[in-house]
């Protein structure tokens, strides 16, 4: 007897997203690809540009300006308190597009996958990702996967690439800050670094700090609304604060005055800083942003961000002076002087 | 944070500071070294300079471990790592050290050899465990504060029967070092350092008690005050050595009395006693050959000794000319008086030693406190 028409035509046995793992053949440009790609990433990321499964996504163009930015992901553990490398890699790109003051529009993402990574993990973190785009409301609308060999890459590696608008007006760049400019943080500093670190093998610490990431554009669009004029905008991501401020100082050639009795950092990760000889200053932050504005415009821009669940402990940190060294100074709770300096050498390797 | 913050009060710095300022014979200079590069750390970090009257100033010490590394054993270490199968694990900053070729142990991570970052000696113990069929070398390094923790690791990897571990002995001594910047010309007849009394170590002295500083008090006339590696403990040292001069004393005084007894930790002492014996000489950074100032693993633990292992030779090799670390080691100069300061050195990419550690005086200086050289006002580090 013929088995023929017991199954039904067009069936294909579905991807085992349980129990499977990446093949070389899930990177190959046939079957098992296509079949993956629509299982897993257009399930989960469904919009009307990605089901019309195109190589690239067409959408309309805008009026004005537009900023583009790519952020790669390759962040260990992949799974971590608060996040994983998928709500991770849609957050750096939007925050990076926000740092513009541009509306977020859409996402691309590539995935570089290693031979033999439990498809139960990818599901996780690709759910993540789509969590955290329909979130944001920035729809991941073109993608790519690639597979290595083991051995070649260490599970799952991110790239995200994104685009948004920019309102009219609003004119937001790192060469921007003016003496006399106040310095801004938009809540707790380092909670992502120690999150992460205290995952670390031989970093046997307990915490619970749970990571930051976030997505801030909505933040952002609050503060451009009530402050059109804000003059920098930067996530300090890794580096930490210390390092996209001398960043900032460089481009704008200013130097920075520091308060720290005004640094709003965590109980916890002070102590863990204090434990393994860092500075919290220098620790990756991912659901943060320092705003730059002018004295005047401060006060308001502060009261704004506070009202914000992601801004609730925002702080006036600082402020800008001249200095043709652009040094970034610090003004310590002991009564002294010293220098933030740049990030020097590597505190914490795969961060973000 | 607690037992932390209490020494970080801003407002008992001022009273310190303001007492400072009261006490002050303003008729003469002060000079103090702070012989760790703990306090050296922490009074660049707090800028405790500015709290400090004109005639107050402070000479930075040869106590940081990385920084009196000879280049010969970083060379040794180097080439250490390219034994197949090898792996070795040392402190993070050590593998920062360049030599005189400008190689570190980090490039020859890059180049394949296999260097670990370890935060303590049970780490190495660790790696060793996990990996029976190479050889794991503990290339120990530091003042009497990290010799315990290594003698802590041999006892346990012979307990364990681990013969696959080594440790590459590099422990120093810090009475001789103090010992050996007293007796220099430098100090004593050429009076090129003026040094009027010392910061004596922390975490050292918790191992070592405050006795071993007596002798110095007594000999040179030297006041020595203990002090805790806190801003506050700093200041609060200061201070004591400051009313010493003045009444003319030259004794040893315990500031960190919270955690250093006279005799220190006698456990400790004999568990370093049991494992290590002293070396006849070891070269140090900046000072040269210092007599009796440095630790070797004693015969009967020679099976974890990688000198006798590997058969690790004494290689002698000069630092890089224009390099000034070993006269800032002994207080001659200030980082800022070295040409290459902030220039070709930097922490990014570090000719000498003292730019390597952050505890080193040059990093310290570039870190946190460089703004001052901008500033022509006169520095009153040393």
């Amino acid at each position: 007897m013929s088995r023929r028409g017991i199954i039904k035509p067009g069936y294909m046995r579905a991807v085992d997203l349980k129990n499977g793992c990446i093949e070389m053949v899930h990177g190959s440009g046939g079957r098992a690809m296509a079949q993956l790609i629509h299982q897993l990433f257009l399930t989960a990321f469904d919009n009307e540009y990605l089901r019309k499964m195109n190589d690239q996504a067409c959408f309309q163009s805008f009026n004005g300006r537009m900023v583009m930015s790519t952020d790669s992901h390759v962040i260990t553990p992949l799974f971590f308190p608060g996040g994983d490398i998928g709500s991770l890699s849609v957050h750096g790109t939007i925050n990076d597009i926000a740092m513009s003051g541009a509306k977020p529009s859409y996402l691309a993402a590539s995935f570089i996958l290693e031979e033999g990574f439990p498809l139960s993990d990818l599901k996780r973190i690709v759910d993540s990702m789509a969590n955290a785009a329909h979130a944001a409301q920035v729809p991941i609308v073109t993608g790519d996967t690639k597979v290595v060999e083991k051995g070649s890459g260490d599970g799952v590696f991110i790239t995200t690439t994104g685009i948004g608008m920019v309102p009219e007006g609003i004119n937001i760049s790192s060469e921007n800050a003016r003496p006399g400019d106040k310095i801004l943080v938009s809540g707790t500093l380092g909670d992502h670094g120690i999150a992460i670190m205290a995952l670390r093998e031989n970093l046997s610490f307990h915490t619970s700090i749970t990571s930051d990431t976030a997505a801030l554009h909505d933040l952002v669009a609050h503060m451009i609304t009530a402050v059109p004029d804000i003059h920098v905008l930067r996530d300090p991501t890794r580096g930490g604060v210390a390092t996209a401020l001398n960043e900032i100082a460089l481009q704008s050639s200013v130097g920075m005055m520091l308060y720290e009795n005004k640094l709003p950092i965590r109980e916890q990760v002070y102590a863990a800083c204090e434990f393994l000889g860092l500075d919290p200053l220098y620790i990756a932050n991912e659901g943060k942003l320092i705003a730059i504005c002018t004295a005047e415009d401060s006060t308001n821009l502060l009261n704004v961000m506070r009202a914000h669940p992601l801004g609730e402990n925002a702080a006036i940190i600082g402020e800008i002076i001249e200095d043709t060294h652009c040094f970034v100074q610090m003004q310590t709770r002991f009564g002294g002087k010293r220098v933030v300096d740049w990030l020097s050498g590597e505190q914490l390797p795969r961060i973000c | 944070m607690k037992y932390i913050d209490e020494f970080r009060t801003g407002t008992l710095a001022q009273k310190i500071a303001a007492r400072i300022a009261s006490e002050v014979n303003p008729q003469r200079d002060y000079h103090f070294m702070e012989f760790c590069g703990g306090h050296t750390h922490a009074i660049s970090r707090f800028g405790i300079i500015d709290l400090l009257p004109d005639n107050v100033h402070m000479i930075h010490g040869p106590g940081c471990p990385v920084c009196v590394l000879p280049i010969g054993r970083v060379e040794n270490a180097i080439r250490l790592v390219q034994t197949p199968g090898l792996i070795l694990c040392s402190y993070g900053d050590m593998l920062r050290i360049p030599t005189a070729s400008g190689m570190s142990l980090l490039k020859a991570k890059a180049q394949g050899a296999d260097v670990r970052m370890v935060y303590s000696s049970a780490d190495a113990i660790k790696i060793a465990q996990k990996n029976p069929q190479h050889q794991v070398v503990f290339f120990a390094i530091g003042f009497e504060t990290t010799t315990p923790p290594t003698a802590v690791a041999i006892k346990q990897a012979q307990a364990l029967g681990l013969n696959n571990f080594t440790v590459f002995c590099n422990h120093v001594l810090t009475p001789s070092a103090i010992s050996h910047i007293l007796q220099s010309a430098e100090v004593r007849q050429l009076g090129i350092v003026p040094l009027d009394g010392f910061i004596g170590p922390a975490h050292v002295s918790v191992v070592i008690g405050s006795q071993p500083y007596e002798y110095f008090a007594e000999e040179f006339q030297k006041p020595v005050v203990i002090a805790g590696f806190e801003p506050l403990d700093v200041m609060q040292a200061i201070l004591m050595l400051l009313r010493q001069i003045n009444t003319g004393r030259a004794e040893v005084e315990n500031e960190f009395t919270r955690a250093v007894l006279p005799k220190g930790n006698l456990k400790a002492q004999r568990l370093v006693a049991e494992i290590f014996e002293l070396r006849r000489v070891f070269e140090w950074r900046g000072l040269g050959l210092v007599p009796y100032s440095a630790l070797k693993i004693k015969s009967c633990y020679a099976s974890f000794d990688a000198e006798q292992r590997f058969q690790i030779p004494a290689l002698s090799i000069a630092d890089n000319k224009a390099c000034e670390c070993g006269a800032i080691l002994r207080g001659v100069k200030r980082p800022q008086d070295c040409k290459i300061f902030g220039t070709v050195c930097t922490p990014e990419n570090p000719i000498g030693s003292c730019m390597v550690s952050s505890e080193g005086a040059c990093a310290a200086h570039y870190s946190y406190g460089r703004f001052r050289d901008t500033n022509h006002a006169t520095s009153k580090e040393n």
